[in-house]
């Protein structure tokens, strides 16, 4: 029986194996986790011929140096990444967005995400990993899900169980577009900050600082000067929320949150954003731009749409 | 009951059971938790209950804030005791290695640590909620003279195990984390167990947790 796998080189910043994430745990502590980029990561596992909500193995800025050895296999990258191919003789600069074949020997090594944080490898095929609660998204905080709740270590090994049959060659024409605006609805704490604060937080411009990663977003700019209380009663959180502690300065929620915190919440990201909220790198400019509720229902009916379009041109 | 529904975003429901934080509050919170959950609603995705708040997360693509807001108030909340609550014994060793915030607390309490461990091992513990990390439990009440503030500088790491206090709870922290509460001892009991997938966490909302000290031998020598 032959074995196909990959040789973890260079395990990358911040490696590790992601699907849809795992839900109706809020209550326990425990967050959706997840893929970030949710489109990218779809598109990732349709490209290599897999069902979309399979594994696949999410990086941030500098991802991973893999070996490959067994038959050949597929595999392809979303987002905005810079990788190549070491073949035997020849070095190839890797095109995201299309299916590529490995052989035995091959390398692919990803070296950056460019002006964005997140990128996506989906291996055509099935990735030997464990489950908890239905899912195998690592979430290194509560040490659960594949990899034993950790990172992707040098030399470690990824075992893939099958191999698609090797399909056509998959392509889609995509790109990704940057926003500077997010757009938000307020929050149940909009009222605690002073008016300055308020036009401070819709009409300012915020940096993504360097303290962001899968739990959360921290920005700078002018602070938002609170007028009630700087504390409410610790509650239930959810991704996309922006809360602003003391410091005046505000933070995002994102996918591997703390389920409650005791910030006042200013706003909501809407859900159209999120995808591309989570790819703003550090220094990156952001300004927030409210809308109302139906205006947020109907902007994730498109985007959602424009994600099913997107999946449905790829055969 | 419920007194307001607001939107959180556009994909949750903001459940607000009035301000007071108290058992009764609470008990209301973890009864509505608790029928919800019963009836498998598959548009919601998680529900979390807090003090006097309860969030419900859906998915966006099957239902929205106006349809399922409808759905909510007309559910029959039944006002029989649902709650099976438990008694779950937690043991604690105080040993000085263990109680990080045993002498800034003496000072802020204006209290003896025998005093201040007399009231805390005398005390029956409600559990409120749990999260922020996996299984952390949010226990209440602590008497007036045993409230004292977070730490002005939080820990970067407060070692798994540790219990700690601020305001009027206590809590034990799961996880190695960062944390602003003040240390008073370490509890060798695995109050998360990430292996058992139907209840992972020992401390549900509503049980009853009573403290118990042992000595560090008994805690070394601990053997679940």
């Amino acid at each position: 029986m032959s074995k196909n796998y990959f040789q973890v080189i260079r395990a990358g910043i911040n490696t590790t194996f992601q699907d849809e994430g795992r839900k109706n745990l809020y209550h326990v502590g425990i967050p959706f986790s997840g893929a970030m980029d949710k489109r990218n990561y779809f598109l990732s596992n349709k490209l290599v011929g897999n069902k979309i909500n399979s594994p696949a193995l999410e990086f941030a800025y500098q991802g991973p140096l893999l070996k490959y050895f067994g038959n050949k296999i597929n595999i392809a990258i979303t987002g905005e990444v810079n990788f190549k191919i070491k073949k035997k003789d020849i070095i190839i600069d890797g095109n995201c967005y299309q299916s590529l074949n490995l052989e035995n020997g091959d390398e692919i090594d990803i070296l950056s995400t460019n002006k964005s944080v997140y990128g996506y490898l989906a291996i055509g095929g099935q990735i030997d990993l464990e489950y908890q609660w239905s899912s195998c998204s690592t979430n290194t905080k509560a040490i659960i899900g594949a990899n034993d709740g950790k990172k992707l270590e040098n030399e470690q090994v990824i075992n893939i169980s099958k191999l698609n049959n090797q399909s056509m060659e998959r392509k889609l024409n995509y790109i990704n577009t940057k926003i500077e605006n997010i757009r938000i609805i307020k929050g149940t704490n909009f009222d605690y900050f002073s008016d300055k604060g308020k036009k401070i937080f819709l009409e300012k411009e915020f940096v993504v600082s360097k303290l962001t990663d899968r739990m959360g977003m921290r920005l700078e700019g002018p602070k938002i000067e609170n007028v009630i209380d700087t504390n409410i009663k610790s509650e239930g959180l959810i991704k996309g929320v922006i809360q602003v502690p003391a410091d005046g300065n505000p933070i995002v929620m994102l996918s591997d949150h703390g389920t409650i915190g005791g910030y006042p919440k200013i706003g909501v990201v809407i859900s159209a954003d999120y995808d591309k909220l989570v790819q703003l790198s550090p220094g990156s400019k952001i300004k927030f731009k409210h809308v109302d509720l139906s205006s947020a229902e109907n902007l994730f009916k498109l985007y959602d749409l424009e994600t099913q379009n997107l999946i449905s041109q790829i055969e | 009951m419920i007194k307001n529904i607001l939107n959180l975003g556009d994909a949750a429901l903001y459940c607000d059971f009035g301000k007071e934080v108290n058992k009764e509050t609470n008990t209301q919170v973890i009864r509505y938790f608790k029928s919800i959950q019963k009836e498998n609603i598959s548009s919601i995705n998680n529900l979390s209950p807090s003090y006097n708040k309860l969030i419900i997360s859906f998915d966006l693509k099957k239902t929205n804030f106006k349809d399922l807001k409808k759905i909510i108030e007309n559910l029959n909340i039944t006002n029989e005791d649902n709650l099976k609550n438990k008694t779950i014994e937690v043991p604690v060793c105080c040993d000085e290695n263990f109680a990080l915030d045993i002498v800034r607390l003496e000072k802020k309490l204006n209290l003896k640590r025998e005093k201040i461990y007399e009231n805390f091992f005398s005390k029956e513990f409600f559990c409120y909620m749990t999260g922020f990390i996996a299984g952390m439990p949010f226990l209440g009440d602590l008497s007036e003279n045993m409230r004292a503030k977070r730490l002005e500088t939080p820990r970067v790491k407060v070692p798994k195990g540790s219990v700690a206090l601020t305001e009027q709870f206590a809590n034990i922290y799961t996880f190695e984390s960062p944390g602003g509460w003040n240390v008073i001892g370490n509890s060798p009991l695995t109050i998360f167990d990430s292996s058992k997938e139907t209840n992972p966490n020992l401390i549900n909302p509503g049980d009853i947790v009573l403290f118990k000290e042992i000595s560090k031998k008994q805690y070394e020598n601990y053997n679940e």
